[in-house]
C-alpha cells in the first residue's frame, strides 16, 4: 500500500509573500508583529504556578507573568501558539503531510536525532528569551520595521548558525 | 487611521489566533515543518529559510511603509522592537546555534510537531525547557539583559540619519541580491544533497 501523495511545497517566493501579507495583518490589526516563543514562556510559567506558587512569587521573573495570582495564560501570546499549531496542522492535512515520523539526515538514528532536537531546542529557548524574541517575535516582525536591534538579532542568527554547522554537518548529511 | 484599537481579552486573544493560524498555515506550506529543509539553509543546497523569510520582511516593510506614507497606518502606534544591542548579539548567536543543532526555531518546531514530526516535538520540548532555564537563573544574567547596549526604540534610518524611503529602497536592493545569491548557491550545490532528500 502506497501513502496518499504528498502535494509539493509552495514556491518560496510565494511562500514569504503569504507570509509577508500575514505579518502586515498582523501588524496593522493589532499594532504588533508575530510571536512563538513568548508563549511557550507563559506556559511553563503557567507549569511552575500549578507546581509551586510562592516560587513563582520569589522569582523575578516568573513574577513578571504569573505574580500575585495573574494567570499567565491570558496573554494573546498564549493564543498566538495554539493557533501556530492548528494553521499547521490544517495545512499538513490539506496537503497530505500528517504522519508520525521524524525528519533526520541520512547518517544518525532517530533517538540521536531526538536527542540533538531537545539539546538544539533548549538552546533556542533560552537565546530567544535573552533576544526578547525569536525568529518570528524578533527577526521577522521587528524586521519588517527595520528595528536596528532585530537586524542585529538576524545576522547573529546566520552568523551562529553557519559557524557551527561546520562542526554538525553529521547531524544533516 | 490603522492600527484598529482592539480591547478586551476576548477579542484580542482570538485575533491573535486567527492571524497565527494564517501563520502557521503558510510556514507549513513553505516547508518549514521539515528539519532537513531548514537546516539545508546552512549546507547551500537549500536555501528556503533565506527566501521566504527575506520575502516575507520585505513585503511587511513595503505595505506597511507604503500605508504610513499614505496616511493610513500611524506608525507611532505600531510596535517596534526595542534594541538592546549586547542581547540581540548573544541570543542571536545562540539561537543560531541551536537551530542548525535542533533543526527548527520556535515557531517551526510547533508547525512540525502538529504535523506529527517526532523530532519537532522534542525541539518544542526543548525550547520549553530553555525558557524555564531563563527564567529560573534569571538573576545570573539581568544585568547584562536590562542594560547591555540598551537604545530603545531605534529604526535603521534613525541611526543612518536618512529617510525611511531611501532605508526600505536599500533593504529591497539588498534582499534581491541575497535571492541570486542563494539562487547560484542552490544550482552550485544542487548535487551535494544528502541521501534521501526529496526536493
Amino acid at each position: 500500500m502506497s501513502a496518499p501523495a504528498r502535494r509539493p511545497y509552495w514556491n518560496p517566493y510565494l511562500g514569504g509573500i503569504a507570509l509577508g501579507v500575514v505579518l502586515f495583518l498582523s501588524f496593522i490589526i493589532t499594532g504588533h508583529g508575530l510571536g512563538a516563543s513568548g508563549g511557550i514562556s507563559r506556559v511553563m510559567a503557567a507549569l511552575v504556578q500549578s507546581v509551586a506558587p510562592n516560587h513563582v512569587d520569589l522569582t523575578y521573573d516568573w513574577a513578571v507573568m504569573a505574580g500575585g495570582g495573574r494567570h499567565p495564560l491570558d496573554h494573546w501570546l498564549v493564543f498566538a501558539i495554539v493557533g501556530t499549531a492548528a494553521g499547521g496542522f490544517a495545512s499538513g492535512a490539506l496537503a497530505g503531510r500528517l504522519k508520525l515520523e521524524t525528519f533526520r539526515g541520512p547518517s544518525i538514528s532517530p533517538s540521536t536525532r531526538w536527542f540533538f532536537a531537545f539539546l538544539g531546542g533548549a538552546i533556542v529557548g533560552w537565546a530567544a528569551r535573552m533576544a526578547r524574541g525569536c525568529t518570528s517575535g524578533q527577526a521577522l516582525s521587528g524586521g519588517a520595521v527595520l528595528s536596528v536591534g532585530s537586524w542585529v538579532f538576524m545576522f547573529s542568527v546566520f552568523a551562529g548558525g553557519y559557524a557551527l554547522s561546520v562542526l554538525v554537518r553529521r547531524l544533516w548529511n | 487611521m490603522w492600527p484598529m484599537q482592539l480591547s478586551g481579552s476576548m477579542l484580542i486573544n482570538g485575533v491573535a489566533f486567527a492571524i497565527a493560524f494564517g501563520f502557521g498555515f503558510v510556514l507549513e506550506r513553505s516547508g518549514f515543518g521539515d528539519s532537513r529543509r531548514l537546516a539545508a539553509q546552512f549546507y547551500f543546497h537549500e536555501q528556503r529559510v533565506l527566501k521566504v523569510m527575506f520575502t516575507a520582511i520585505i513585503t511587511a516593510m513595503l505595505l506597511l511603509f507604503w500605508s504610513a506614507a499614505l496616511g493610513l497606518v500611524d506608525f507611532d502606534r505600531i510596535y517596534v522592537n526595542e534594541t538592546h544591542l549586547g542581547p540581540a548579539i548573544v541570543g542571536g548567536l545562540a539561537l543560531g546555534s541551536g537551530f542548525i543543532i535542533g533543526g527548527y526555531c520556535p515557531g517551526t518546531s510547533l508547525v512540525s510537531a502538529a504535523t506529527g514530526k517526532i523530532d519537532g516535538a522534542f525541539f518544542v520540548g526543548g525550547v520549553a525547557f530553555g525558557v524555564w532555564v531563563f527564567s529560573e537563573f534569571y538573576d545570573s544574567v539581568r544585568a547584562f539583559f536590562e542594560h547591555s547596549g540598551d537604545m530603545g526604540r531605534l529604526q535603521i534610518f534613525d541611526l543612518l540619519g536618512v529617510d525611511p524611503g531611501v532605508t526600505v529602497v536599500l533593504a529591497v536592493l539588498m534582499a534581491v541580491g541575497m535571492f541570486f545569491g542563494a539562487e547560484r548557491l542552490e544550482r552550485a550545490f544542487k548535487g551535494r544533497r544528502p541521501k534521501g532528500y526529496e526536493s
